[in-house]
């Protein structure tokens, strides 16, 4: 009977064709490790985001008068509020922890490299989405840092010559943030970009899927069925759909079927995950002050600026650049720069191989130095900017741009080790 | 790769665990969002009980009072009243009360603690209307009969104690609130002995 | 251990931005217990008849401060709830706000999350901070919060407090220590007093997020389960495993 109907549907769409290519008979790499549980952390914190977030907005009120009101009703009266707003509130902050983790991931290993470049474009895109996201969400809670950290941010976009006083008051609906910025605001953050970064991830993921994922010694594991042979390859175990093997021309090595070995591993992930997630929820929400911050605990005034505005902590290696140079415009344009040089890696590294295990001992440095200047910018953004402070801004800064620029020098010609055959 | 055979039945049973532990915590995971329509502190304080005044109630006066956002009705009955609560038995739908539109403690005849007090939910249990209240001329609607209530919209018609008659379009007798004397002149409307 | 390594964090962010800022006031740790209804209970009632007068707590309700705090309704409707007609309504004054932002230079602020903004420490040692000050419009100015608009609404309790600097010796070194001491007029004795603000204190932090002791119980269980179903998964994702490696 329940044969009969899965035929019947499988006629008409192939479901179970497409999970046997993209789960069952999904040839991965065997040899992923700690740093690869991020892509499906990433998933669950997003659905984590929609689903707390979907029920959030039945009881917040998108409102200047009502919002701060609503979120303390939420809070202190609806059954289980307190729960959905801090796993909003931290899912929010994981989202970014979970997100560098994996953008870092594919750093080390050369994942953006032929032929990933569009999957990691289309990273960078969900990147740039989900910080508007983080942005505008922000505001709703309409609190004092949601207020002045949501002026300090659009009012940079009236660095931009001519048009620039202009698109700020475009952008905030009013002369000064008002419930007219938070009315849109809210909309953009509940339905439309939540739709584009869905969107987006599944782009993500076909593109992924095309090519299939790189690994840490950043070999191939589709080869050309030349006639070489490969001894236990664990490959050979598994029937892979036969996509993969495009007719014979490709043969699988040292992949293993996405399902059950990595569902399975996975979940593993996700039960960690979950146990560092779920004690930051239930005893320390606040996150030291970084994930609700206790300027927001008072709502929002026009006419009382608190002491000391800063971006959430997520925000805070852009905004150090931005402090940083001397010049309002140049800041501005030094800060977008900063993620559109990470969008042209595929580019900027010329070198061939992928995999940091394999490159030079410059390379390793290198990118020590892009992480140690990337976590001092991120400590500096929270800080005032005193002149000492934005010194050592100005600094790690240069040794972030620096980053690309030797990379950019030293990929072309650069002394890597042999590859190794199978994988590890 | 082990070369040691598969052990099914240790799988099996691993992933049967793992898949019931799992089951448990995404039962767990849903009770907050489930649990949070319920009414919220403030849809239950705004639909917390309510106190009336019956000091100066005389006899035959009906009073209305707001109880969760529905007007429960107070009439202090006569002598005459509470008599013809027999007389109309045999005309109505549900005379002892048997369907549960009352508490334990107004399953009697005059429907309600004390005989001379009653207290009813006054939303016709036909479409929603409020019936009126008919303190003489209820006998153009039922022969013979002084008082009872009528509701406009179809027609339907209630005795002293809020038991519906035969024969209109409303199926059940009037809902009788949980209720109770906090003293002789003060009623607590929307709450009783069990739940206060 | 995730606690302090957060604190670990805001304190090194919080200290760098207060040696940017310039030196403030040293703040006392503030003993907050929030399973001791007793302390909650003398602060509730310290909070209704000292500060009701000027603040409101518009977002916390009677019925949620005597539920948790152990009161009967009746009870604390007749004793705590000033103004108040249903005991769900919010903890509300009469005030004209205008005239009190008028009188007092600023709005008396609403102080359900104050400790959530300014922290207990700070709530701690400001109550405990007020010193005779004629220059100002009532008479004190207090060392954490200086040029406060709002008087000293303790006093009969603390009896009246002046301010004097002390050299001190600290580890050989000589130090210069503000000190402030009440003249004993006050009902209560240092000790007290000190006790007395704990308890205020104690209930702002509990008003700031009354649903914190829930959280935390039900969090332990939360935590348990996952350590039980890590282990089972861990053990599945190894058997499984054996496959490929």
């Amino acid at each position: 009977m329940f044969k009969n109907l899965m035929s019947w549907i499988e006629y008409r769409m192939p479901f179970m064709e497409k999970m046997n290519l993209h789960v069952m008979q999904y040839p991965a790499p065997k040899n992923f490790n700690f740093w690869y549980f991020f892509g499906s952390l990433a998933m669950l914190v997003l659905v984590n985001q929609i689903v707390t977030g979907i029920w959030l907005t039945m009881n917040f009120v998108p409102t200047a008068e009502g919002a701060f009101a609503s979120v303390e009703y939420i809070m202190r009266d609806v059954e289980y509020g307190w729960l959905l707003r801090y796993m909003h509130s931290t899912g929010a902050s994981a989202f970014f922890v979970v997100v560098y983790l994996h953008m870092f991931r594919g750093m080390m290993y050369g994942s953006y490299q032929k032929p990933r470049e569009l999957l990691w474009i289309f990273g960078m895109l969900i990147f740039l989405v989900l910080m508007a996201e983080a942005f505008m969400g922000y505001l709703l809670p309409w609190g004092q840092m949601s207020f002045w950290g949501a002026q300090v941010i659009i009012s940079i976009f009236g660095v931009i010559p001519g048009i620039g006083e202009d698109l700020t008051l475009w952008i905030r609906g009013d002369y000064v943030i008002s419930g007219a910025t938070l009315n849109r605001f809210f909309a953009l953050h509940v339905i439309a970009l939540p739709l584009v970064l869905v969107i987006l991830v599944f782009l993500h993921i076909i593109a992924l899927h095309e090519v299939g994922s790189n690994n840490p010694d950043g070999i191939d594991v589709k080869r050309p069925n030349d006639g070489q042979t490969y001894e236990n390859n664990v490959s050979d175990k598994f029937k892979f759909h036969e996509y993969f093997t495009k007719g014979g021309k490709k043969i699988i090595v040292d992949a293993i079927p996405f399902h059950p070995y990595y569902t399975v591993k996975d979940i593993v992930g996700v039960v960690g995950f979950l146990i560092a997630f779920c004690a930051v929820i239930f005893f320390v929400p606040e996150g030291g002050g970084f994930f609700l911050e206790p300027p927001n605990f008072e709502p929002a005034n026009p006419m009382k600026t608190p002491e000391h505005i800063a971006p959430v902590w997520y925000f805070t290696p852009f905004y150090a650049i931005l402090r940083a140079v001397p010049d309002q415009l140049f800041g501005a344009i030094f800060m977008f720069a900063a993620i559109v040089l990470l969008a042209l890696l595929p580019w900027i590294d010329r070198c061939h191989v992928r995999s940091v295990r394999y490159r030079s001992t410059l390379h390793k440095l290198n990118l020590v130095n892009f992480v140690i200047s990337f976590i001092v910018l991120g400590v500096l953004g929270v800080l005032p900017a005193t002149p000492t402070y934005t010194l050592i801004a100005q600094i790690a800064s240069v040794a972030y741009f620096g980053f690309f620029g030797l990379l950019w020098w030293y990929s072309k010609n650069e002394k890597t080790k042999p590859l190794p055959v199978r994988l590890s | 790769m082990s070369n040691a055979p598969v052990d099914h039945g240790r799988r099996r049973f691993l992933t049967i665990a793992t898949s019931v532990v799992g089951g448990v915590g995404a039962v767990g995971a849903a009770v907050p969002f489930i649990a949070s329509w319920n009414p919220s502190e403030k849809a239950k304080q705004a639909g917390a009980a309510v106190t009336a005044d019956i000091s100066k109630l005389e006899d035959g006066m009906l009073i209305r009072v707001e109880w969760r956002g529905k007007p429960v009705w107070v009439v202090k009955r006569t002598p005459d009243m509470l008599k013809q609560l027999t007389d109309v038995e045999p005309n109505l739908r549900d005379p002892g009360s048997d369907e549960e539109q009352q508490p334990a403690y107004a399953k009697n005849q005059h429907r309600s603690i004390k005989p001379e007090i009653f207290v009813a939910v006054g939303i016709c249990t036909h479409l929603g209307c409020s019936p009126t209240y008919k303190l003489a001329d209820f006998d153009a609607h039922v022969e013979g009969i002084a008082s009872g209530f009528f509701c406009p919209c179809h027609g339907s018609t209630y005795d002293m104690a809020g038991r519906v008659f035969s024969g209109v379009p409303a199926p059940k007798n009037l809902m009788i609130p949980p209720y109770m004397f906090t003293d002789d002149n003060t009623l607590l409307i929307g709450a009783d002995e069990g739940t206060a | 251990m995730l606690k302090q390594l957060f604190s670990v964090l805001a304190l090194v962010a919080s200290s760098a931005a207060l040696a940017a800022g310039g030196p403030a006031v040293k703040l006392d740790k503030a003993p907050i217990d929030l399973y001791n209804k007793e302390s909650l209970q003398n602060g509730a009632r310290l909070f209704q008849n000292y500060c009701l007068g000027c603040h409101q707590m518009e977002y916390q309700r009677y019925s949620r401060t005597f539920r948790d705090l152990g009161i009967p309704d009746e009870v604390g409707m007749e004793t705590l709830a000033f103004g108040a007609k249903k005991v769900g309504d919010h903890i509300k004054n009469a005030a004209p706000k205008a005239d009190l932002a008028k009188w007092f230079g600023a709005a008396p602020p609403d102080l359900t999350n104050v400790a959530r903004v300014r922290g207990p420490d700070w709530l701690y040692t400001y109550l405990r901070s007020f010193y005779v000050d004629p220059t100002r419009p009532f008479g004190v100015n207090n060392t954490v919060f200086p040029l406060v608009g709002m008087p000293h609404v303790l006093q009969e309790l603390q009896g009246i407090p002046y301010k004097r600097v002390e050299k001190q010796m600290i580890d050989g070194v000589e130090h210069e220590v503000t000190i402030i001491e009440a003249d004993g007029t006050g009902e209560l004795s240092k000790e007290e007093y000190d006790r007395a603000v704990a308890d205020l204190v104690n209930y702002l932090e509990y008003t700031g997020e009354p649903s914190k002791l829930e959280s935390h119980s039900l969090g332990i269980k939360v935590m348990i389960f996952l350590f039980i179903f890590f282990i089972l998964a861990f053990l599945l994702k190894k058997e499984y495993w054996k496959d490929v490696h």
